[in-house]
């Protein structure tokens, strides 16, 4: 939510309401996943681009699974989702607010960016924690070397 | 955010009136309206490409064969070219969030919000022309 004049004389917010302040909230966990987001985000892109030889030509499925065989990447790359869906839906959320003024439409666009959230943050996690890197009748060519020795 | 009145200078230090109306607060006009418009058509398009971002490493589960196959669209120069934008993009609205935040919490920071937005620009062209050094060779070399 982009805030006006800091000095802003009339409070978005009548002093009268009870309960918390969800856009509060919101405001706040923008700023908090934002800062953890750049080193989740940064470390993501550093050591998959620029670290590895070969860069984005190296990534392949062996890749990967030599990542996720370690849970340290298994639990940056959840965090990573997670926080970024939630940051990244909650500021959709601002935008769609800020230009569709249609209650109907409104609704039914936040509900989309929701749902999609939703199922691609489940979907990645599951498919984080439950990943075999060494698929059965998986030709070894293209397996992580470690799953010669299993 | 609501600010006291002792902590209020702030405001009798709005930029100069303009011919332009609409000009005359931190975010209206000029560099920090550039900066919120970026900011803003950054993090939507880092929004889309997240989505079929994770769907492209679910394939991981398919099997080897498709997801190299899959992922081998992203080794071309057209789209070696689209990660650069990404990257990008990516940095710019990092590196103006933080900016957002420290302008907020600091009114010093505030007071120069228009120099910061310019060392975000010039920190970002930094990032991006050093990471296509290393990354325009790894998309042209053939693996
Ligand atoms: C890399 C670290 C990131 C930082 C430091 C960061 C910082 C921020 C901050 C501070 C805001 C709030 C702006 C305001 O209240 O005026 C914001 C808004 C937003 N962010 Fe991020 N962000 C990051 C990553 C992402 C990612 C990965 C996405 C997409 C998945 C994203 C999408 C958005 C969107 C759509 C908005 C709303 C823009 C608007 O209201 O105009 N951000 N970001
Ligand atoms: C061209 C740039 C990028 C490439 C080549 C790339 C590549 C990859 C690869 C190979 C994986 C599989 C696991 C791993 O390496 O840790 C992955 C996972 C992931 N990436 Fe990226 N990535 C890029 C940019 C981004 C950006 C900008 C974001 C954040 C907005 C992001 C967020 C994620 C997330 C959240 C996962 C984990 C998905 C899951 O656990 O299911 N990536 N990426």
């Amino acid at each position: 939510m982009t805030i006006d004049n800091p000095n802003y004389a009339y409070p978005a917010r009548s002093s009268n309401r009870k309960g918390p302040n969800l856009d509060k909230i919101g405001w706040v966990f923008m700023r908090a996943s934002g800062v953890v987001l750049i080193v989740l985000i940064f470390g993501h892109l550093f050591y998959n681009l620029i670290w590895t030889e070969g860069g984005i030509q190296a990534i392949t499925f062996g890749f990967v699974a030599g990542k996720w065989a370690d849970p340290f990447w298994m639990w940056w790359d959840v965090i990573m989702l997670w926080l970024a869906f939630i940051h990244g839906s909650n500021g959709m959320r601002t935008v769609i607010n800020d230009y569709v003024h249609k209650e109907g439409i409104r609704k039914v666009l936040i509900g989309a960016v929701v749902v999609a959230a939703a199922v691609l943050i489940i979907l990645g996690t599951l498919i984080t924690f439950t990943f075999d890197p060494c698929p059965a009748g998986a030709d070894p060519e293209l397996l992580p070397s470690f799953c010669a020795t299993l | 955010m609501r600010v006291s009145q002792s902590t209020s200078s702030l405001a009798d230090e709005t930029p100069k009136p303009s011919k332009n109306r609409i000009a005359g607060t931190v975010y209206r006009g000029n560099e920090g309206m550039w900066s919120w418009v970026l900011h803003r058509i950054t993090g939507i398009a880092i929004f889309f490409f997240l989505l079929v971002h994770v769907l492209d490493t679910a394939v991981v589960r398919v099997s080897p064969e498709v997801y190299n196959a899959v992922i081998g669209a992203y080794k071309n120069p057209i789209m070696g070219f689209g990660e650069i934008v990404l990257v990008g993009a990516v940095v710019f609205h990092a590196l103006n969030g933080l900016r957002i935040i420290a302008v907020d919490m600091w009114p010093a920071a505030t007071k120069i919000q228009r120099s910061l937005f310019w060392v975000v620009i010039a920190l970002a062209v930094i990032l991006v022309v050093g990471f296509s050094i290393r990354h325009i060779p790894n998309v042209l070399g053939a693996h």
